[in-house]
């Protein structure tokens, strides 16, 4: 023992204590979740986080087997995903657990951004960690978008298409630009094989990386709360805030019945229901990949869907390509739209509780209208619900500080 | 503190279970699109998957390919025993453990069929079974004394079952001063009477859906028990919860 004792609560385990005089393991421990206080009043929403994270683990140890029988080849892909279904052991498994886990990664994040609508998480101090759960978001969505090329299925290799033309209504740079994305005139062999190299290595280290900055980030204030108020502005003789709980074990154990509920439901998608109807898996994406044919139905996968009919509700195509772009960009200011005193939708009164209803909805038909073949009617509401979606920050901006609100409670609410 | 906060959770609920109410009416509006025959198949229903794979081999399987499929996963997940697969269902020289192709060549295909017939390994998951068995179910001759299906308009493919089913003949109905064909009516009898035919083709889609997802007995199979098991994990994980934060009040 020749440094002196740390300020670490030492155990008498010697092992441990030999480990910590080399690497801060307990210190991390404490400092991360045995000493770190959250608030006591997380409700249903205060799950999603841990999931995604656990999503996230599964997905790429999935990834890493699906690599080992996957040929990232335009001659071979397709048949190298029904080997795996079909010739290697467990393949199915692993290959729904890979395909589901994507669309769930979604769902998660959507309820997990949700979340921030509702109770203010993204407000001072934690715009950061805001910025840094947009940026995993982008990351994902780029994950997500060349993971689903990999099966070199016709809806792989069309909405590829599609989505990589998009770039090509940029003026002056949008032709080359394109093919610079595609390394060919056309989705290709090269295509497939640079979409492989960025889902199976650069962007997972991307996406872990910006993960990790995202929780050192919410370690630093800690987590918000349904109330929206600091459990660290009241605290007791010890400094320990008031309304807070260790994180472990409370927390923990919280998060396991939450894994154990949400993993029945994963679970079930995946025994009895892998194609989620052609949600998850498309009808359309059992088919080879066919430069030659069109298939008559374009569609991107359903978490890109609300976008894609924003997109589709504009006639000129820059303008349309300008506006989706923009519905996800405007995302990244939402700490700042949101001026009103209260962060909590509980104390902001009538008029946000309205206004994030119809967000909610306009997202949700814009992902269903996104599905859709896009007649007049469908154009029409579309371009509605593209109205209320932006409207639904342009409000926030010049409503929220006006509004009038309820009186915020000290200590947090059960 | 209580009151609002109940309050909120009424209106919470009530958004969501109109949200919830929305997905559910517009995804019902969206299944009314074309009218297709209930397939009703069960995978599980070996027997019929048996039946369907004989139909297979013995109709489809010399034009369309199921280059996926092994015979000898075949024989293991339909128990027919991999001496009867050999005798009865592998022509040419493929071994037991092969996959299921033909022997014409694709630009032969083209010449002798216009078009090259689709592998059909994966057909059952690209068109539905409820495609397939309308499609079986919608052959006629038309006027011109060739075949064409109500479906798949001018599909390429002639109606190889009409031994079985017998001939179908359009009977048609004036739509907005367009002549349309209202219903098919069998003009001349097969060798199986309509019940027999619909039983046939149930049976050649069923093993169709089969080959489509070989592991899909297993996988329910399977999910069952991890299904069970997460549930008594579930329940534990409650109990260790609500022990762990009898203390938070």
């Amino acid at each position: 023992m020749a440094k002196p004792a740390s300020n670490i609560a030492r155990s008498g385990n010697a092992f441990m204590n030999w480990i910590d005089e080399r690497l801060p393991v307990s210190a991390f421990w404490e400092a991360t979740m045995t000493g770190y206080y959250a608030p006591k009043n997380f409700n249903f929403w205060y799950y999603m986080g841990s999931l995604a994270l656990l999503v996230l683990v599964i997905q790429i140890l999935t990834g890493i087997f699906l690599t080992m029988h996957y040929k990232p080849s335009a001659a071979e892909a397709f048949a190298s995903v029904e080997y795996i279904m079909r010739d290697v052991e467990w393949g199915w498994l692993i290959r729904y657990l890979h395909s589901t886990g994507a669309s769930f990664f979604f769902i998660l994040v959507y309820l997990h951004m949700f979340r921030s609508f509702l109770y203010g998480s993204h407000r001072t101090p934690r715009e950061l960690v805001w910025i840094f759960g947009m940026l995993i978001y982008l990351a994902l969505m780029a994950e997500a978008f060349m993971g689903y090329v990999l099966p070199w299925g016709q809806m792989s290799y069309w909405g590829a298409q599609v989505i990589i033309n998009l770039f090509g209504a940029i003026p002056a740079i949008g032709e080359p630009l394109t093919e610079w994305i595609r390394g060919d005139y056309f989705i290709s062999d090269a295509t497939l094989n640079r979409f492989f190299a960025l889902h199976v290595v650069a962007l997972p280290l991307a996406i872990l990386g910006l993960v990790l900055l995202h929780l050192v980030a919410l370690r630093e204030n800690g987590s918000n709360n349904p109330d929206g108020i600091e459990i660290k502005a009241n605290k007791d003789e010890n400094g320990i805030p008031k309304d807070g709980i260790p994180f472990h074990p409370y927390y923990t154990v919280k998060d396991i019945f939450g894994v154990a509920m949400f993993l029945l439901v994963f679970v079930f998608v995946i025994f009895f229901w892998p194609e989620a109807g052609g949600l998850f898996l498309e009808h359309d994406n059992f088919v080879p990949a066919d430069p030659l044919v069109t298939p008559t139905h374009i569609k991107p996968v359903w978490y890109f869907t609300p976008y894609y009919a924003i997109l589709k509700a504009v006639p000129d195509k820059l303008i349309g390509v300008i506006l989706m772009f923009a519905a996800v960009g405007i995302l990244f200011f939402l700490p700042w739209l949101d001026r009103s005193p209260v962060k909590s939708i509980r104390y902001k009164g009538l008029w946000y509780k309205i206004m994030l209803f119809l967000f909610a909805i306009a997202f949700v038909r814009l992902g269903m209208l996104g599905m859709s073949e896009g007649t007049p009617a469908q154009t029409i509401e579309m371009r509605v619900w593209t109205f209320v979606y932006f409207g639904f920050f342009v409000l926030l901006y010049f409503l929220s500080p006006r509004a009038k609100t309820k009186p915020v409670p000290d200590r947090v609410t059960h | 503190m209580n009151k609002p906060s109940i309050r909120n959770n009424k209106l919470c609920a009530i958004m969501c279970s109109l949200l919830a109410l929305l997905a559910v009416s517009t995804s019902a509006a969206g299944a009314s699109e074309g009218a297709l025959h209930q397939a009703n198949v069960n995978v599980r229903d070996t027997a019929a998957a048996q039946r369907g794979a004989q139909l297979f081999v013995n109709y489809c399987f010399s034009c369309h390919s199921a280059q996926y499929m092994r015979y000898n996963r075949l024989a293991e997940d339909l128990d027919l025993g991999e001496e009867l697969v050999m005798e009865h269902l592998v022509f040419a020289d493929a071994k037991i453990g092969d996959t299921m192709d033909i022997a014409m060549r694709p630009q032969d295909a083209v010449t002798w069929l216009g078009k090259v017939p689709p592998d059909l390994s994966l057909i059952a998951r690209s068109r539905t079974t409820d495609w397939l068995y309308t499609y079986f179910m919608s052959f006629y001759r038309d006027e011109s004394g060739s075949w064409n299906n109500l479906l798949l308009p001018n599909a390429a493919m002639p109606h190889v079952f009409w031994q079985l089913q017998g001939i179908q003949e359009p009977v048609y109905a004036e739509h907005d001063g367009r002549r349309l064909v209202e219903h098919l009516e069998l003009a001349e009898p097969g060798t199986q009477t309509p019940e027999e035919y619909e039983q046939s083709m149930r049976d050649l889609v069923t093993f169709l859906a089969y080959l489509s997802e070989p592991a899909q007995i297993k996988r329910r199979n399977v999910g069952i028990w991890v299904m069970l098991f997460l549930a008594l994990f579930a329940l534990l994980a409650w109990l260790l919860k609500a022990e762990y934060w009898r203390d938070v009040h």
